[in-house]
């Protein structure tokens, strides 16, 4: 039993393996204070069969944790020759089954090593990118205490192309670094006549606990078993993960001999665990996968995040958002200009939350017209427009579970937002180009100021279909010029209603009124002959409107 | 430029230091148990004004998460605050006559006192109404987190301000000595936050919240900032540069995760919204000891004559952590 903290939950364990007649050793780290290790020495000075076996520093990650583990493994073969599996535990280790069942288990199983070994090609535990090259390359400086000459002496070795050679022709493994083994292979490993060389090679090895077992137990062993008794969660920075009192059911249902790390102040944990009556685990039905599930989200989180989050903790730089809100939604342009009731008719047809111009410059158009929204959200203008990224992510993230569906159009105050929304593949965009013309066809404005007005919009939603056709753009974009799109309407609304996906299998029942365009034509010759070129709704003809209007024509059923 | 920065950032430090230090001759101890203080403790670290009312739910918060002493300034109370915590045996308590403003809002206060008593500890940092929330809270102990933080080598934790209220008026239910203030101010904005990363200190500036709603939807780069860093391994060289909202050296201030990832933070649920919050308002701002002129309590004063309601149809009603959690006001992190 390794210690170095902790040592009165350490004498707790220690008496309870005692108690099933368990020899033990127990190492302590030399940074120990001299006073603390007597009292613990003394405090379990009552167990016959407890050794204490000579202290080494044990720094993380380095050579002191091998030879302490060497120093009492010896003792422990040389002390109890009785002894045939010797376990490797550490004192913030907790039996969790009755130590006589692991006996019973060992007994059934005399042979058998257990012990983590793979070779380093096949697992994905490594961090920073060191994984033969722990093997190949020299590491005399600590990681944590000395972490820029760590990596530069590592630079170093890389640049100059150093490479160690492995004695022996060994094969290095790796594993974790809590073992049961037979007597029979620990003390082949520990008398081994070439045991001089492979310390001396694991001594510069980086974190030889993890290799010098896992790898010279397979020159020995008869039968490995390649897994730990020992249940032990490391997060992605290679920490184990430790268990509290609030883990007691999981730890019941685990169906594991031990686990590693219990936090010292769990009471319940030990108290539960180390008074258990025989059949306490028993009665629960294990399920050992869902720890690693609990523990697997948990790096999960800390390393990907939430997609489309963004709070106290999560705040990711450019390009490194994975995914820039949380939930796809749709971007109608142009829409709500060319049909009289476009919202209603989509939110119908769809089932979706349909909002108006969430960038309008008066407010943001929630639907209904709510003045707040999911999440507290407010319609406030300048709220919204002090951070209009914050407010759609926020939008988006707020009402998980149901699409979003909002109008744009270049009346809005689209020029700090365009951009976001054009890189997040999440945006379905659909824009009808020129349509913001109808307004102004209907309006009943002075022609000068309209002449004016359309003079502006066709420039800023021009720049926007830049923005929408750049090379960066990810969302998925479909752009009409309004007169191909009256051509033939419904093909493309069913192609974004299909896209959107919900409900709707059986094709639009009913189709959204479209504006009285009688006249438009007329309109648009006006303004050219005003000398402002109206270029983006496409080519309408002067005199005869393309298409019969289909508006008070009651057409409600089209049939597919 | 950067060591430039570093040393502008240096200096900074140094003079909030000298302020702390200039400061502290104002303090007079009232009782002064910090002998008592065993290493490992967390402490946590306050200053208050008449708010007697508060204290003794306060206490009783943060003595059952696990807070092992308390130090306390009082700024010239006059309702009683002061004898009552100086007869709490877990307390040390210092007075002071002296502006809160001057003091930078207590800063420098609190900056001598964590240099002097603070080094080595996990100190917390809070106001009166602040109650702080983190992961497993209902089941782990403060310890557990501070335990967890150091073996994951990391010296601050961040907790956003989350501002609780009343539904209906905010002077409807008068608040008791002794209640648990959540009881009436059980209701949050859930989601609409503002972040911005402030490049010279490292530390994100958040806004929102109902104040940035009700108070200040027509200017809201004057809205309140949220971002706290309460919980920090203090050492002697650190120093709160504003409020406990940044901290220099500014390592400290990175409390999140710019890679994609979440890490670790709680919340600290902030009861300012009770009956008590009207007269506050109105005398504080006759006071003018507070941020900027006091212009939020002058905010605050004329839009509560007119409609104290902060509550609206998408208010959140408090129930536990791990709603926080679920909203994405708060993360586990990796903390499992």
């Amino acid at each position: 039993m390794l210690v170095h903290t902790a040592f009165d939950r350490a004498e707790q364990v220690a008496r309870h393996w005692a108690a099933a007649g368990c020899p033990l050793v127990i190492h302590a780290d030399k940074s120990v204070p001299k006073a603390t290790y007597d009292a613990f020495v003394k405090s379990l000075s009552n167990l016959p069969d407890v050794r204490f076996s000579k202290r080494h520093r044990c720094e993380w990650g380095t050579w002191g944790l091998v030879a302490a583990t060497q120093s009492a493994s010896q003792l422990m073969l040389d002390q109890f020759p009785d002894v045939r599996h010797v376990y490797l535990a550490s004192g913030s280790c907790l039996p969790l089954r009755p130590v006589q069942e692991l006996i019973d288990y060992l007994a059934e199983r005399p042979q058998t090593d257990f012990i983590e070994s793979a070779t380093t090609a096949d697992v994905p535990w490594t961090i920073g990118g060191l994984d033969q090259e722990r093997f190949t390359l020299r590491f005399p400086f600590s990681w944590r205490k000395h972490r820029y000459l760590f990596d530069r002496y590592v630079a170093l070795q890389r640049a100059v192309g150093y490479k160690r050679r492995i004695p022996n022709g060994i094969v290095p493994h790796m594993g974790s670094q809590w073992w049961c083994l037979t007597r029979q292979t620990l003390s082949a490993i520990l008398s081994d006549p070439e045991r001089e060389t492979y310390d001396r090679y694991f001594k510069t090895v980086w974190i030889p606990d993890e290799s010098y077992f896992q790898t010279l137990a397979r020159q020995y062993s008869r039968q490995i078993e390649s897994r730990s008794l020992t249940l032990s969660k490391f997060d992605y920075q290679g920490k184990p993960h430790i268990f509290y009192d609030d883990h007691l059911q999981l730890l019941r249902r685990s169906d594991c001999f031990v686990a590693r790390k219990i936090w010292p102040f769990a009471n319940r944990l030990y108290d539960a665990f180390l008074t258990d009556k025989a059949g306490a685990m028993k009665q629960t039905e294990p399920n050992p996968g869902k720890i690693d599930r609990i523990f697997a989200k948990a790096v999960e989180r800390r390393t990907r995040g939430r997609p489309g989050l963004l709070m106290q903790s999560r705040f990711p730089v450019e390009g490194r958002e994975n995914g820039l809100t949380c939930a796809q939604y749709s971007v109608f342009e142009g829409f709500s200009d060319l049909f009289e009731n476009f919202e209603t008719w989509l939110a119908k047809a769809t089932g979706t939350r349909v909002h108006g111009h969430l960038f309008a410059p008066g407010r943001a158009e929630f639907s209904e017209r709510q003045t707040v929204m999911n999440g507290a959200l407010s319609d406030s203008a300048s709220l919204r427009d002090y951070n209009p990224r914050a407010f759609l992510t926020s939008l988006i993230w707020n009402t998980r579970g149901e699409r979003q569906c909002f109008q744009m159009g270049p009346r809005d105050h689209v020029k700090k937002i365009e951009w976001y929304i054009a890189k997040d593949p999440n945006a379905q965009i659909s824009v009808i180009t020129g349509a913001w013309a109808v307004p102004l066809f209907k309006s009943n404005a002075n022609f000068s100021d309209i002449r004016q007005e359309a003079a502006r919009l066709q420039q800023t939603e021009s720049k926007h279909l830049e923005v929408l056709r750049s090379p960066w753009t990810k969302a998925r974009v479909r752009i009409w010029t309004m007169a191909e799109f009256i051509e033939a309407p419904m093909e493309p609304l069913q192609t974004i209603i299909d896209e959107i996906g919900q409900q709707n299998l059986r094709g639009l029942s009913e189709v959204p009124r479209m504006s009285d365009l009688s006249g438009f034509g007329q309109f648009l010759q006006n303004l050219k002959n005003q000398g402002m070129h109206p270029y983006l709704m496409g080519d309408f003809p002067v005199a005869h409107d393309p298409h019969e209007p289909q508006q008070n024509k009651p057409k409600p059923y089209l049939v597919q | 430029m950067r060591p430039l920065q570093s040393y502008r950032m240096r200096l900074k430090r140094r003079r909030a230091k000298v302020r702390a230090w200039r400061k502290h001759f104002s303090l007079l101890p009232v009782q002064n148990r910090t002998s008592k203080i065993k290493p490992g403790d967390v402490l946590l670290f306050s200053t208050f004004r008449d708010e007697y009312v508060r204290l003794p739910y306060f206490m009783k918060y943060y003595r059952d998460l696990g807070v092992s002493h308390f130090i306390m300034v009082d700024n010239n109370s006059q309702d009683g605050g002061r004898e009552y915590l100086a007869g709490q045996e877990d307390v040390s308590l210092w007075t002071t006559k002296a502006s809160y403003k001057k003091a930078r809002f207590g800063v420098d206060w609190l900056n001598w006192l964590q240099g002097k008593y603070g080094h080595g500890h996990w100190t917390l940092v809070v106001d009166p109404d602040e109650f702080f929330i983190y992961p497993f809270c209902d089941t782990r102990p403060i310890r557990a987190l501070t335990d967890w933080l150091d073996t994951s080598q990391v010296r601050s934790f961040g907790a956003m301000l989350l501002d609780m209220y009343p539904k209906g008026r905010i002077d409807a239910v008068p608040y008791r000595l002794g209640q648990d203030p959540l009881e009436i101010a059980a209701w949050f904005d859930p989601g609409n936050y503002v972040i911005e990363k402030n490049k010279a200190f490292g530390n994100l500036w958040i806004q929102g919240g109902p104040r940035a709603r009700v108070f200040f939807r027509e200017n809201p780069k004057k809205a309140p900032a949220l971002n706290k860093t309460p919980l920090i391994k203090w050492d002697k060289r650190n120093a709160y540069v504003s409020s406990t909202h940044m901290v220099l050296p500014r390592g400290l201030n990175l409390t999140y995760d710019e890679w994609g990832g979440e890490k670790a933070s709680g919340i600290l649920l902030h009861t300012k919204f009770l009956d008590t919050f009207t007269a506050k308002a109105e005398e504080e701002l006759e006071r003018g000891q507070h941020y900027a002129a006091s212009m939020e309590y002058k905010a605050y004063a004329e839009s509560l004559r007119d409609n104290p309601d902060l509550w609206c149809k998408w208010s959140e009603k408090y129930i536990n952590w791990r709603q926080l959690e679920i909203l994405g006001l708060m993360s586990k992190g990796n903390w499992a």
